[in-house]
């Protein structure tokens, strides 16, 4: 039913990389939290490894990197509220949006080609 | 049409650098207007100044500069993945305290805003990443 949501956004930041072994994560948050403190609509999209982003406590760990969690947390602060996620990303890791730490619109395969395509602008780290 | 790039490729190790330049160069050539190439990521280090490849491999530095100078792109270099990664122009070297300078222009660094907006100004923005 979520399906016929339309998305009115005015860009999709698609993440895709999990909350540790690289910066993509990090940076992909910066630029959508930046993009909605300059009054942009922004929706998250989570594909693949990128779910295991809202897994609850994603803090600090051993590398000094900072935890995600902390800025996922921010999102409703910043009017970020359009969060998607790819509902074959959550099926792989064995997850369901139950286990997340936000609440997500989960999407179907036709559902996320509809969001690519609602979408003038779209950025994807 | 008018065309932005956001480029996420560290120079060398992948090929996006390279065929972000190359499209650039095809854009312009096509008659398009390609305002700027955005870095981003590991891409700001395609803004290393003191870059030294061997002499029979592309200079994707000066090979950026070039298209800068002889296309008036703007050449925008995020500053928060800059200066992580030890990309500093003058200003942000004397505000280290470092004495060494590894950005320049045409090169010039810039906040996150500037991919946003270059996003909704243009007709495109197309991102090269790893």
């Amino acid at each position: 039913m979520q399906d016929h949501h339309h998305y009115d956004s005015d860009l999709l930041v698609i993440l895709r990389h999990g909350p540790h072994g690289s910066s993509w994560l990090k940076e992909g948050l910066d630029a959508a939290l930046v993009a909605a403190a300059f009054g942009r609509r922004v929706s998250l999209l989570f594909m693949g490894e990128g779910v295991a982003a809202l897994m609850p406590c994603q803090k600090k760990g051993p590398l000094g990197q900072k935890g995600t969690a902390e800025t996922l947390e921010m999102l409703e602060m910043y009017d970020i509220d359009s969060l998607l996620v790819e509902e074959q990303g959550l099926s792989c890791l064995g997850l369901s949006s139950d286990d997340l730490m936000l609440e997500v619109t989960s999407l179907s395969p036709p559902a996320l080609a509809r969001v690519f395509a609602e979408h003038r602008l779209v950025l994807t780290f | 049409m008018r065309y932005a790039i956001l480029l996420m490729g560290t120079p060398y190790s992948d090929q996006a650098s390279h065929s972000a330049l190359r499209f650039a160069h095809a854009l312009v050539a096509r008659g398009h207007c390609l305002e700027a190439v955005f870095f981003y990521h590991d891409g700001v280090h395609n803004a290393a100044r003191l870059a030294a490849p061997p002499q029979d491999e592309p200079h994707l530095v000066d090979a950026w500069a070039g298209l800068a100078n002889e296309h008036r792109v703007a050449l925008q270099v995020c500053i928060a993945a800059a200066l992580r990664r030890g990309l500093l122009d003058e200003r942000e070297a004397a505000r280290h305290g470092k004495d060494g300078v590894s950005v320049q222009a045409p090169f010039e660094l810039t906040g996150l805003g500037q991919l946003v907006d270059l996003g909704m100004r243009c007709d495109r923005l197309v991102t090269f990443g790893p």
